[in-house]
């Protein structure tokens, strides 16, 4: 039973981390129709600066205001000065994104080194908390309230804010929201700015769990593919269910039946996916 | 005699809005049907139906006594239904012979050759510059449509679908955006069409469009409300109602 | 130079004569990459389909040649075409899969399928030997012709390369290829033209997998070994980036860029340790100075330069 309980939440808390980095991802790829191949590479940075922070002795809520803001300030660049530049043409966004990952990569190399960093989870989130007579590991818990927490403010951006308005302006029609007079210039370098820093939190947070590690993006990559896929690109409720769905796949794949891990994540995607293109909750986006 | 185009009782809506409602017409072999309305009549979406690329709800189209209604767009073509669009739909990087040649491939059993080489496979290219020919537009043969003026454009939009020598062809809107001259060489073009291609086109051009239509159909808010030649169809009230009242 | 390509081949052919070893075996590891990539480039050059899972393909076509030859003792003139049938019924269910699905959605399916893939191989121990690999193998013997001399191989992978972008080639210039064009560029006109787009799209990935097939074959009988990370996302985006960095659409462009990717991850990695940097540094100047690749950009210059002369 006690298995179960803790199969249970971490399935939550990876559901959790993939939200953070999903919605990212998927928020990038609504509005500016780019496929931002960076994303796990900026998962991963905040990672390793997130763990760099708390080594140097400065806690995790800076770590993680750290990563955020560094991972933030990376993709504002990367879009400003690379990506703005290539026109809407698709391939080439996969050229170059592939090609910045491959740096990325390289250079965490050069800096960090080829080891894994472990992180160290706050000493106050280290002792589990018992309820109901099972014991839970008490920070996956703090990750699913904080993943939880940060979907409620993006859905309250996008929906009750003016620059959440001009975002769903953009993925429903961005001819037409330029013609009405939205600032796209300012409005893709801000929305690129807050995809990235939701990556780099997701890796600030995911660094207790899964150690900072040279190839953790190309890890967290396809599972972000998945998930908007899954939900169905244009639906932030979409990103959420299906970020817990494969959260819990991943999980208890890897948990019952190792051998078959990889088969059983990505089958039933491919199912889903066979006969529903849009995904679970994916409208026709232009 | 067999009609060309029968159309009965077709319905479309999207959601609430009831976009085409119960229209029937019908278009003898040869003839030149214009289809007029305001805009948001429903005029494209009555096209697309026919055309196939919008399912409808309920009612028939029949081409040449075939029921066509469930055919699937790519089957089209092969019953003799060749279409243009409002938007020109070129391949703007090939050149204008090879625009062409897309057309005449689509209804040749040569497009499924995977080994042997496209050119210099003497019948095809030839049909093509005749096909050119005919909408004046030979000696552009080797220029990226792309680069085509607006005009020349709207030529090549017609001589791709004429490429397949469909049996019925629906024009949409040829005239959009069009200059005075231009519009005049348009419709000559048209006008040179032979009779073993029967016409239906959609049009806003009130001048060249009345000189081309033997026959008027008009649509207001998805429903046919007049038809008829085209003395009678301009001279009625509802026609005028509806155009002059809006 | 009309007959430049015959031109190059016998200039190919006369490479081992004057280069060593090192060198010659560099270069059918470039030619190995040429057919790969150049398999890529007529699903996403010609066809207009971005994927990120084509190593699969290359894969599986090693796995089965070598698990018939290693397992089941069988020899090459029946492992050969047995991996390519194999690898070509994958390329068929994949590509239906793949399909259901445009844009960003197919890319996920083949980046999907291919992890599979590439996860079954790591953890069916039994049949792929996991982690370690299958070692052991060997490389035919066609005619009694001993390929396990270099220059002898690398002759051996000319000529497959040159038969497989023979007919890679033809089928560019096809009817057929004119209008897997047409669909890339104008698909829902195309349908209304009397094509079938999706089966226009099928047909073509399954030839693009078969000929990924044929570059799996070269790559298991060089290296002698096959390993699950030739199933990996870094070798399908490798080539993804050879394609589209070399010039997506054009005949020989994607093997300009498996030609710069091979010698920039061999012979630079011998300079510079963190060589994916240059690599990534590479990629990104072409894609913002040469939006269509190396391969136009190349002609274009070309051009320039005759207009001069003149």
């Amino acid at each position: 039973m006690q298995i179960w309980a803790i199969q249970t939440l971490n399935s939550l808390a990876l559901g959790g981390l993939l939200f953070m980095l999903s919605s990212g991802f998927a928020l990038i790829f609504g509005l500016m129709r780019i496929a931002n191949l960076t994303h796990g590479s900026l998962f991963m940075i905040g990672a390793y600066v997130a763990a760099t922070v708390v080594r140097a002795g400065y806690g995790m809520m800076l770590a993680a205001l750290a990563a955020t803001a560094a991972v933030a300030l990376l993709g504002g660049l990367v879009e400003r000065l690379i990506l703005r530049g290539l026109g809407a043409n698709a391939q080439r966004q996969v050229l170059a994104t592939l090609a910045l990952s491959f740096i990325a990569a390289d250079v965490c190399l050069v800096i960090w080194g080829g080891d894994p960093i472990p992180v160290e989870a706050p000493l106050i989130l280290r002792a589990p908390l018992r309820m109901l007579g099972l014991a839970f590991p008490t920070y996956r818990l703090v990750v699913l309230a904080i993943a939880v927490v940060v979907a409620l403010l993006l859905y309250l951006l996008i929906e009750r804010t003016r620059l959440g308005a001009m975002i769903r302006a953009g993925v429903d029609d961005m001819p037409m929201a330029r013609a009405a007079g939205i600032p796209a210039s300012r409005l893709f370098t801000t929305v690129f700015c807050i995809g990235a820093a939701l990556a780099g939190l997701g890796g600030t947070l995911g660094g207790p769990i899964f150690n900072a590690y040279p190839g953790l993006d190309a890890e967290m990559l396809p599972l972000a593919l998945i998930v908007v896929i899954l939900g169905g690109v244009g639906s932030l409720f979409g990103t959420f269910l299906a970020s817990f769905i494969i959260g819990f796949i991943y999980t208890f794949g890897n948990f019952l039946a190792p051998d078959l891990a990889y088969v059983i994540l990505f089958l039933p995607m491919v199912v889903v996916l066979a006969f529903r293109p849009l995904g679970l909750f994916g409208r026709s986006v232009a | 005699m067999t009609a060309a185009l029968e159309v009965i009782k077709l319905c479309k809506s999207f959601g609430g809005i009831a976009v085409t409602q119960d229209v029937s017409l019908c278009v003898e072999p040869g003839e030149r049907r214009l289809i007029i309305g305001p805009n948001g009549a429903g005029k494209t979406t009555l096209f697309n139906q026919i055309a196939g690329e919008i399912g409808s709800d309920s009612g028939t189209v029949r081409v040449f006594g075939q029921d066509i209604t469930r055919l699937p767009v790519r089957a089209r073509a092969h019953v003799g239904v060749s279409r243009t669009y409002q938007v020109i739909t070129l391949f703007p990087k090939d050149t204008l012979v090879h625009n062409v040649t897309l057309g005449i491939l689509g209804v040749n059993r040569r497009r499924f050759e995977v080994f042997k080489a496209l050119l210099p496979q003497g019948g095809i290219h030839e049909h093509a510059l005749r096909v050119l020919d005919g909408v004046g537009l030979k000696d552009r043969a080797g220029t990226l449509a792309g680069e085509l003026s607006y005009g020349e454009q709207r030529r090549a939009e017609i001589a791709i679908a004429m490429a397949q020598s469909p049996r019925l062809l629906l024009l949409d809107e040829p005239l959009a955006g069009l200059s005075q001259d231009e519009r005049g060489i348009v419709r000559d073009l048209i006008a040179a069409i032979p009779r073993d291609t029967t016409i239906v086109m959609i049009e806003h051009d009130m001048d060249v469009a009345l000189a081309f239509a033997e026959r008027i159909s008009v649509l207001h808010y998805g429903k046919l409300i007049v038809e008829g030649d085209r003395e009678a169809v301009v001279a009625h009230p509802l026609t005028r109602e509806v155009y002059l009242g809006v | 130079m009309k007959h430049w390509p015959l031109v190059a081949v016998l200039l190919l052919a006369l490479f081992p004569l004057v280069a060593g070893e090192y060198f010659v075996n560099l270069a059918s590891q470039v030619l190995i990459a040429v057919v790969f990539a150049s398999s890529l480039n007529l699903l996403v050059g010609h066809g207009g389909m971005t994927s990120l899972g084509h190593a699969s393909f290359l894969g599986i076509s090693a796995y089965v040649s070598a698990w018939l030859g290693l397992k089941m003792g069988l020899g090459h003139a029946f492992t050969a075409p047995a991996a390519l049938l194999v690898t070509t019924l994958v390329g068929m269910v994949f590509g239906w899969i793949s399909l259901r699905a445009t844009g960003l959605g197919f890319l996920m399916l083949t980046l999907a399928l291919s992890q599979v893939v590439w996860g079954l191989a790591y953890r069916l121990v039994s049949v792929t030997n996991g982690d370690n690999g299958l070692s052991g193998l060997t490389r035919p013997q066609p005619f009694g012709w001993d390929l396990d001399a270099s220059d002898n191989f690398y002759w051996f992978t000319l000529l497959v390369t040159c038969v497989a972008m023979f007919l890679m080639t033809r089928f560019i210039h096809s009817p057929f290829g004119a209008s897997l064009r047409g669909t890339r560029d104008q698909p829902r006109r195309m349908n209304a033209l009397g094509y079938n787009v999706w089966a226009i799209r099928w047909v073509t990935f399954v030839a693009s997998s078969f000929f990924a097939g044929v570059a799996g074959l070269l790559y298991v009988y060089f290296n002698k070994y096959i390993h699950p990370t030739a199933m990996g996302v870094p070798v399908s985006a490798e080539a993804l980036l050879s394609v589209i960095a070399g010039g997506a659409g054009t005949v020989y462009g994607p093997a300009l860029g498996a030609l710069l990717v091979v010698v920039l991850k061999n012979y630079a990695s011998a300079y510079i340790e963190r060589w994916n940097i240059l690599l990534g540094l590479v990629f990104l100047f072409i894609v913002i100075f040469m939006p269509a690749g190396l391969t136009p950009a190349l002609s274009a210059g070309v051009r320039w330069l005759r207009g001069k002369k003149q």
